[in-house]
């Protein structure tokens, strides 16, 4: 299998650390995002906000939980054969996983440069396949990471702190 | 940052949420696309989205983006399930038939006049 490692500058010692002993998260949420559904997509990232907001996380952090949320959310539900989104909250930051059931990235490299698509028609008329997802992800993230190759699942997951 | 009633007023915008008072909404900019990723990666929180896109998901991208109020290009105009989706997200919905350069320009001038 072919991985991707992203971490932010400054961040890597906090992400190994976790990495190392990630201990017990304080909430865990799943939910599924079914293939061509864009309606059910987005759902998951919609209560992981509504959560973290009640929690009292910063208004930017949290929007930029949201964002990387939703465009994984949406790269289940256009991408694959469907997967499953799992949100771990932890005191200090959030990590959510997305796994799903194929047919995998062929290239991670490719897939992460800015304005690369393989979205199909229905994603692209609702505006999505701008080749943006992967990279707002990063953009967006303390640390990301890819587990990927054609024909198989791929697994896609980001770790942000609070603060 | 601008009233957006102001700015409704200059476009002769229809208000699709009006449980939504515009008064209470401040503008401090707008992003104009029809990407939905491309608002995620660059729009700002508190910028109003100028747009001809009117499904669901607009409010989703919206709502995660901290956009407060989504400006529908020529005579676009979202469907009772999408105002509903925007009503419960706290997102006013305008529509106007002008189009996105005159939208932009106008909204330009109220904020830098």
């Amino acid at each position: 299998m072919a991985e991707y490692w992203y971490i932010a500058e400054g961040f890597e010692n906090r992400v190994q650390e976790y990495l190392a002993d990630n201990g017990d998260s304080e909430v865990d949420m799943m939910f599924t995002v079914p293939e061509k559904d864009f309606n059910t997509a987005g759902k998951g990232s919609s209560e992981v906000k509504n959560l973290l907001k009640r929690l009292g996380v910063d208004s930017e952090v949290l929007r930029r939980i949201a964002v990387a949320s939703y465009e994984a959310e949406i790269n289940v539900a256009a991408h694959s054969h469907g997967g499953v989104m799992h949100s771990a909250v932890y005191d200090d930051h959030i990590h959510i996983r997305f796994e799903d059931e194929g047919p995998g990235i062929a290239d991670i490299e490719q897939a992460m440069i800015p304005g690369f698509s393989t979205a199909d028609e229905l994603a692209r008329e609702l505006g999505f396949g701008a080749g943006l997802g992967l990279p707002n992800i990063k953009k967006n993230s303390d640390a990301m990471h890819i587990v990927s190759e054609k024909g198989s699942s791929t697994l896609v997951e980001f770790i942000i702190f609070f603060s | 940052m601008s009233k957006l009633s102001e700015y409704i007023a200059q476009i002769e915008g229809k208000n699709h949420t009006p449980a939504i008072d515009p008064e209470s909404i401040d503008i401090n900019g707008a992003y104009v696309s029809d990407m939905l990723s491309d608002v995620m990666g660059s729009a700002k929180p508190g910028q109003a989205w100028i747009t001809i896109m009117k499904h669901l998901n607009v409010i989703a991208v919206a709502s995660m983006t901290g956009i407060p109020a989504i400006i529908f290009a020529k005579g676009n105009t979202p469907d009772e399930a999408v105002c509903d989706k925007a009503l419960e997200e706290g997102i006013c919905l305008i529509s106007s038939n002008l189009d996105t350069f005159r939208l932009s320009g106008i909204l330009y001038r109220v904020l830098h006049p």
